[in-house]
């Protein structure tokens, strides 16, 4: 991959990540860690590996993204933003009444949404069913969805997974942004998910393992679970809750809070400095 | 003799009939396609249907997935496991997406019979009926059920429609019209109103044949829609007549009882006397033997009737 296309995409990142900070400090609530964490992800599915067009959304050909730990949403706003779904301004709506842009993803008011999630555990159940379909009306869509590592404690997951092995669902990538951390506390302190790949493994999936923060690395993951095709691919992406602001990074206090102004002063530069960096 | 025929049968008959003339209908069920019946669609359409294993919960998300991509599924299990476990993914994926997902639920009410109270629903109508943009809907034979296959495939939207699992004496002989939302005056009098829904019409039917030997004259209103309520059927028979009982194979909290009395709240105009499941659970025994215990009996239902027409 050209070092030109990386930085490209780190930049989006990191331009996902401000926009992000902004729009939660505007709607004062949000979940701020867990949008920064999964924000490379989004730049390399938006700007990079899926099929889709911003003046379609309905186009039935494009690629689904299900952002299944939808609380998540403030990085998905921004991303969508960008690729130009919506203007840049509405975004400051964020989770004011009459709002396009719900606390959590609602397809019938967003654009770009491609279903509505905010219960965790459901994403991939939908993603499933996304890639029955579009085998069945013999469609090449490929279906993207992305789940929190908390998330993976619900049981409906696992239902899921078995069943998208049985059908052999391998249209469908899952996306595990695997910062460890959740609300009360790191998974280990919650529940144990670990040995997570063999768990993935023994429930018959292609499993990925990344540095969820290398564009490079996230790319080609996408490359190789495109290249399977016997079965579903899982990506489970190493990232950091937060990642990008040093007094946000690996806080778990920092899953639902949002920045102050000052805090939001502080961290966009910091974003910028780093983002020079690239 | 007449022809008996369970509403589940007739739902898998029906499945198959919609499978012909529409490519985009698809079935779900959890394990239990021998008995929910969407058996037959599954060996006529072996393609459009998925087992999706004793997993409910994904079944239902799944099929909200399938709607997006414009396939109509029709998703089957028992009523009790379709409306109680798996009830969050069918409000936060169906429901508030107003996705396009038929949950066609067999064995409902203690009509089940002998598996007891875990497999009785008594409380899916007043659950389902609760949730936003849901239409809720119980046939009252297996002709209706036919008419409200076709009908709920033609609606854009989420359905809850529950079904029987006995057979029963038909309510309709021939063709009739189903409108979603529209009851059916089976019987028109002046005296009482009977509305019931599912296996209790023809019961229904029953009680007014017996009080009109008693000299009454009995309206009788199938109220297949239970969501959305007919409330002019309702508003009109409590006008018309001087009092209503309801009747239902289902907890009388929540259910079609509570829908017809929530209509006739802010009116001052006739009693409502609600027969169903008082507040409790069901229990194993035969279908009928439970419905005459709970008090869904002909004799119970004239008894309270001439209560409001002494
Ligand atoms: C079914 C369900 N239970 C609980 C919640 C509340 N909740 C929102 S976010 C969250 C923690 C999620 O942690 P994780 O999946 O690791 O996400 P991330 O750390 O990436 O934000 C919880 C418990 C929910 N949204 N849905």
């Amino acid at each position: 991959m050209e070092i030109i296309q990386v930085n490209e995409l780190s930049k989006k990142a990191y331009q996902i990540r401000k926009l992000t900070l902004e729009l939660l400090c505007e709607a004062k609530s949000g979940h701020t860690g867990g949008s920064l964490s999964e924000a490379d992800i989004l730049s390399v599915l938006y700007f990079s590996k899926m099929n889709i067009d911003p003046a379609k959304p309905d186009w039935e050909d494009r690629d689904r993204f299900i952002l299944s730990k939808g609380h998540a949403c403030p990085a998905l706003y921004a991303t969508l933003a960008l690729k130009g779904y919506f203007p840049l301004e509405s975004l400051s709506t964020l989770r004011k009444l009459g709002s396009k842009l719900q606390g959590h993803p609602d397809m019938k008011r967003t654009l770009g949404i491609d279903i509505s999630t905010g219960s965790l555990g459901q994403g991939l159940s939908a993603g499933l069913g996304m890639a029955l379909a579009s085998r069945l009306l013999k469609k090449q869509n490929r279906i993207y969805v992305l789940l929190g590592c908390g998330e993976l404690q619900e049981g409906q997951v696992w239902e899921a997974a078995m069943a998208a092995a049985h059908y052999k669902a391998a249209n469908l990538t899952a996306i595990i942004d695997y910062n460890r951390l959740q609300i009360d506390g790191s998974n280990s302190e919650v529940m144990e998910l670990s040995p997570l790949a063999d768990k993935w493994r023994s429930f018959g999936w292609k499993v990925i393992e990344i540095d969820g923060h290398n564009i490079e690395q996230i790319v080609n993951a996408f490359e190789e679970a495109k290249q399977t095709v016997d079965c579903p691919s899982v990506i489970i992406a190493k990232t950091v809750k937060g990642k990008g602001v040093s007094f946000i990074e690996n806080q778990v206090g920092w899953h639902g809070r949002v920045p102050t102004k000052e805090e939001l002063a502080k961290a966009l530069i910091e974003l910028d400095e780093r983002m020079k960096t690239l | 003799m007449k022809d008996l025929l369970s509403s589940r049968v007739a739902y898998g008959k029906s499945l198959v009939e919609l499978g012909k003339t529409n490519p985009k209908v698809v079935v779900l069920d959890a394990d239990l396609s021998k008995a929910t019946q969407t058996v037959q669609f599954s060996e006529e359409f072996p393609e459009r249907f998925f087992d999706m294993g004793i997993a409910e919960q994904n079944m239902m998300s799944c099929a909200a997935g399938m709607a997006t991509f414009g396939l109509i599924p029709f998703v089957s299990t028992f009523a009790v496991f379709a409306s109680m476990r798996a009830v969050e993914q069918i409000r936060n994926f169906i429901a508030y997406p107003k996705l396009n997902v038929k949950i066609v639920a067999t064995h409902a009410g203690v009509e089940v019979g002998q598996d007891g109270a875990t497999h009785q629903a008594i409380e899916d109508i007043a659950i389902l009926r609760a949730i936003p943009n849901m239409v809720v809907i119980a046939p009252a034979d297996w002709v209706s059920t036919k008419k409200a296959v076709q009908a709920i495939a033609e609606y854009q939207g989420p359905v809850y429609m529950r079904v029987g699992r006995s057979d029963h004496e038909p309510v309709y002989q021939s063709d009739f019209k189903f409108e979603i939302g529209k009851s059916v005056q089976l019987r028109s009098g002046k005296d009482l109103t009977i509305i019931a829904i599912g296996n209790m019409v023809s019961k229904a039917l029953s009680v007014a044949e017996e009080l009109s030997k008693l000299g009454f004259s009995i309206r009788v209103i199938d109220m297949h829609t239970v969501k959305p309520l007919d409330e002019t059927a309702v508003i009109d028979a409590a006008k018309e007549t001087k009092g209503i009982i309801t009747v239902e194979d289902h907890t009388i909290i929540g259910g079609l009882g509570s829908a017809v009395s929530e209509t006739l709240s802010s009116y001052n105009l006739a009693p409502v006397i609600r027969i169903g499941i008082q507040d409790r659970f069901g229990q194993s025994g035969i279908g009928d033997e439970l419905l005459d215990y709970y008090g869904l009996s002909v004799s119970n239902i004239v008894d309270q009737s001439l209560e409001i027409l002494k």
